[in-house]
């Protein structure tokens, strides 16, 4: 076993049962070298506060469950280290811009409800049927889209992005990106559905382009560079709407 | 209390409840279904899954092999006729995916590629890189979003299945944003919860896999099969359990003791040339590699590491190319939290229970002995994975017979008169229960019970068994459910998203599925698959016991345990080998 030293760990807390407000609590974590941030708060909870109230589940970055914010910034509690943080104290709240459930529990539910705005599945150009056998997709063709699709829903884009901070209207990175991943997708006719949630208001053109959530992202998603892609496509589609009787058919 | 009636309520938002509830919506319309899950959907542990499903495609490949891999592999405990009908619906299962998005990986030309798993004799599994089970969540998750049908509770706990008039009609559950109890009354249910790994320590699943859908249907009557088989996978990172998949194995990787020498070739499974080759060496079974390990770890000739002792597996001779294109996941999991490279250095790593081959009796529509109650997945014990379940079948038993349990499901809920009026004062009752928890002083805690609940197991019921110590176990958990009767201390006494009552109301069911376990494990007297003894009975025993064990609750008493045939239909039992010996065999 490596060595044991104690970290101070600094919870925000807020019952909804009980609380006006938010307050913190700090809690004495004895830690390994290998104890994730996840690790210590679920020791809080089985020795020292069984209260204390988070999400988690796969503990291995790929269930999108725990994430929160660590001195800040938003991260993923399973592969955040307490080693990187001693000796100072560190503390953890719940992921910026949801409204507070519990504790480190958000609201996730206005995401959930983008997420469903995207049109996020397969719109086949002609209705397919298992005996009509696999479509053919090249090692090329599935690059297009790959990288959007490895999106685990964690949130800690939304936590980073100061649009959504501001006008949580903004559908945001992490769904933007899957409407990337399934307009670049070369078995899928849906890109005209999904064209009005990228033309809206608070569709692509929301976002300033900080590019924070492609920092945070635990996943290489790169959502940033997918809503730049919507960009252009949002300006073709805007030309090409005054071109559309020559240009396009109807 | 709030009631919410459907036609049908599905428990578990994973690969098989989301596959159930698709079926229902898109073959059998007009149906309502309610989709109840303890988490949001795509943080169920399907997501977890990373080397593949399997589905004949390969031109080598053919119904048969899967077939026979399949019952061999299961070492001829499996439901022949049920293993004869899943075979032949994995492909269209496989199909259907690709044709809802998922990014199968491809061959250079863009048809499905497929890779070796342990066991087989063509390459049989479907693959998306190394996060299959994550690519096959969401785009299930994804794809059921365009059906109005399927009503979502995300983040509802089920605690009870309720039966009035011999037929399940209910399912009570708790919203766990607010601790409201919500009865949903229905026609059917699809159980499809997950296995119960978190039954011991050394594991590699999510904390979510607690086996309570088997204790809900445990608790109504309905027997689980077969739960003395718990898998051991042979590569988990030591101490967290992560999953190193057999993919790994599958692209090429191999196996070192510490003298690096690779000691499969010692436990039937050599020789060594040629390499690779199907069915041998590191693409043997789970249940023969994790007992080597054993053998090994007994005669001194593993790794120590700060978390137990451990062997390599080595996947240098790869190359760093064909490393981040198969197995990226597993190349930023050792990273992240083994401190390994892959790419320049061999992965350290140990067997961890990995997965419940037995469950929730079942038969092939998925319908349990209770009307209206069906499961699919791991919870089930439909029959295809017998004494150990080859790798690639798990996700492809998700599609294939979350299918079918939502088409039966949907069948029997338009054949069945609405919920009796005396169901609300059951779901009342039970949910006092529940809420007492919350009043109640003194008693232990909850991290105290599942500490002792993972000892007892690993001591008793581990990787090599005898009889001593596993009758030991059981009566050790008999005092533990005792314990547990007598009170679970809680921090926490609200009702809001109080997770510490939960996982106390969790852990009464986890506690049940153990004994259930140990009670199956004591009475086989015999070595098959994944259960293995070393007290005399280290042969398999076909006279005895080519049988299925079924465990029937006996409330706060210990388990009853009978027996059950097996159906055999065109494989008749033969010894099991793999190595050199399979292929004078074949």
């Amino acid at each position: 076993m490596s060595q044991t030293r104690t970290i101070m760990i600094e919870c925000l807390r807020y019952d909804p049962e009980q609380d006006q407000a938010p307050h913190y609590r700090t809690y004495e974590v004895p830690f390994t070298d290998e104890m994730s941030v996840l690790e210590g708060l679920q020791y809080i909870k089985d020795h020292l506060d069984g209260s204390l109230t988070f999400r988690w589940s796969c503990r291995m970055a790929i269930c999108g469950s725990c994430g929160c914010m660590v001195n800040h910034q938003p991260i993923l509690s399973c592969q955040s280290f307490l080693r990187d943080y001693y000796p100072a104290r560190i503390r953890v709240e719940p992921l910026e811009h949801f409204p507070i459930v519990k504790d480190l529990v958000i609201d996730q539910s206005d995401f959930l409800g983008k997420l469903e705005s995207v049109t996020p599945y397969l719109v086949p150009a002609q209705p397919l049927t298992p005996e009509d056998g696999p479509n053919l997709q090249t090692p090329r063709q599935i690059e297009d889209y790959l990288g959007y699709a490895q999106c685990i829903n964690c949130l800690l884009c939304y936590a980073a992005c100061p649009q959504y901070g501001l006008n949580n209207a903004f559908t945001g990175p992490a769904a933007l990106a899957l409407l990337a991943r399934y307009n670049a997708d070369s078995r899928d006719a849906g890109q005209k559905t999904r064209m009005e949630v990228v033309n809206a208001e608070e569709g692509v053109w929301g976002c300033t382009l900080v590019g924070l959530c492609s920092e945070v992202c635990p996943k290489h998603v790169d959502p940033a560079r997918a809503i730049n892609r919507n960009k252009i496509n949002s300006t073709q589609d805007y030309f090409l709407r005054f071109l559309a009787p020559f240009g396009r058919g109807s | 209390m709030q009631v919410i009636q459907s036609d049908v309520v599905i428990i578990g938002g994973g690969g098989a409840g989301l596959r159930a509830a698709i079926a229902v919506a898109q073959e059998a319309p007009g149906l309502s279904v309610a989709l109840v899950s303890k988490v949001v959907p795509m943080r169920s542990h399907t997501v977890a899954a990373e080397g593949g499903s399997a589905g004949v495609i390969h031109p080598d490949d053919s119904l048969d092999k899967h077939f026979d891999d399949t019952v061999s592999g299961g070492d001829w405990l499996c439901e022949q006729d049920v293993v004869e009908y899943f075979v032949g619906q994995c492909t269209r299962e496989m199909i259907q995916l690709e044709q809802w998005g998922c990014p199968w990986s491809r061959r250079d030309d863009g048809s499905i590629n497929v890779r070796f798993f342990g066991g087989m004799k063509s390459p049989r599994t479907w693959f998306a890189a190394d996060k299959t089970g994550f690519h096959i969540l969401h785009t299930l998750f994804q794809t059921s979003l365009q059906f109005p049908a399927i009503q979502r509770y995300d983040e509802f706990f089920c605690t009870d299945l309720l039966v009035e008039d011999g037929r399940l009609q209910g399912v009570l559950a708790l919203c766990i944003a607010t601790g409201e109890p919500v009865l949903f009354q229905c026609k059917a249910a699809v159980l499809a919860t997950g296995g119960a790994s978190r039954v011991f320590g050394q594991n590699t699943n999510a904390g979510i896999v607690t086996g309570e859908g088997m204790g809900m249907a445990y608790a109504q009557g309905v027997p689980l099969r077969d739960m003395e088989f718990v898998q051991w996978h042979p590569t988990a990172l030591p101490g967290s359990g992560i999953l190193m998949t057999e993919g790994c194995r599958g692209e090429g990787g191999i196996l070192l003791n510490k003298d690096g020498h690779r000691y499969l070739q010692d436990y039937g499974l050599g020789p060594l040339d040629p390499w690779p080759r199907p069915r041998a060496m590191e693409l043997g079974p789970r249940d023969r590699l994790s007992q080597a390990f054993w053998h090994e770890d007994q005669a001194g000739r593993t790794l120590q590491t700060p978390h137990g002792t451990a062997v390599h597996l080595d996947l240098r001779h790869l190359g760093e190319k064909k490393i981040m294109e198969r197995l990226p996941m597993i190349c930023e999991l050792a990273r992240t939290f083994a401190a390994v490279d892959p790419v320049t250095a061999p992965i350290p790593v140990r067997p961890a229970v990995h997965y419940t081959m037995g469950g929730v009796l079942c038969d092939v529509h998925g319908a349990t002995p209770l009307p209206g109650l069906y499961a699919a997945g791991e919870c089930s014990s439909v029959g295809i994975h017998g004494a150990n379940r080859l790798g690639s079948n798990s996700l492809a038993e998700l599609l294939v017979f979350g299918r079918a349990a939502g088409l039966s499901a949907a069948r029997h809920a338009r054949e069945t008169p609405a919920a009796s009026a005396a169901l609300q004062a059951q779901a009342e009752s039970r949910a006092a229960v529940h809420l007492d928890m919350l009043r109640r002083e003194g008693g232990t805690r909850v991290a105290r019970l599942r500490q002792r609940l993972h000892e007892i197991m690993e001591a008793g019921v581990g990787i090599v068994r005898e009889g001593p110590r596993m009758a030991q176990a059981c009566e050790q958990l008999a005092e533990l459910r005792e314990q547990f009767r007598a009170g679970v201390a809680l921090d926490d006494r609200g009702r809001a998203f109080n997770t510490e009552w939960l996982t106390a109301i969790e852990l009464g069911h986890t506690l049940q599925v153990a004994e259930a376990m140990a009670h199956a494990a004591l009475l086989r007297q015999e070595s098959r698959g994944a259960h293995m003894r070393i007290d005399g009975f280290e042969a398999r025993d076909d006279e005895r016991f080519l049988c299925h064990s079924l465990i029937h609750s006996q409330g706060d008493a210990p388990p009853r345990v009978t027996h059950s045939p097996v159906t055999i239909t065109r494989s008749q039992p033969r010894a099991r080998v793999y190595g050199g010996a399979a292929q004078n065999q074949s």
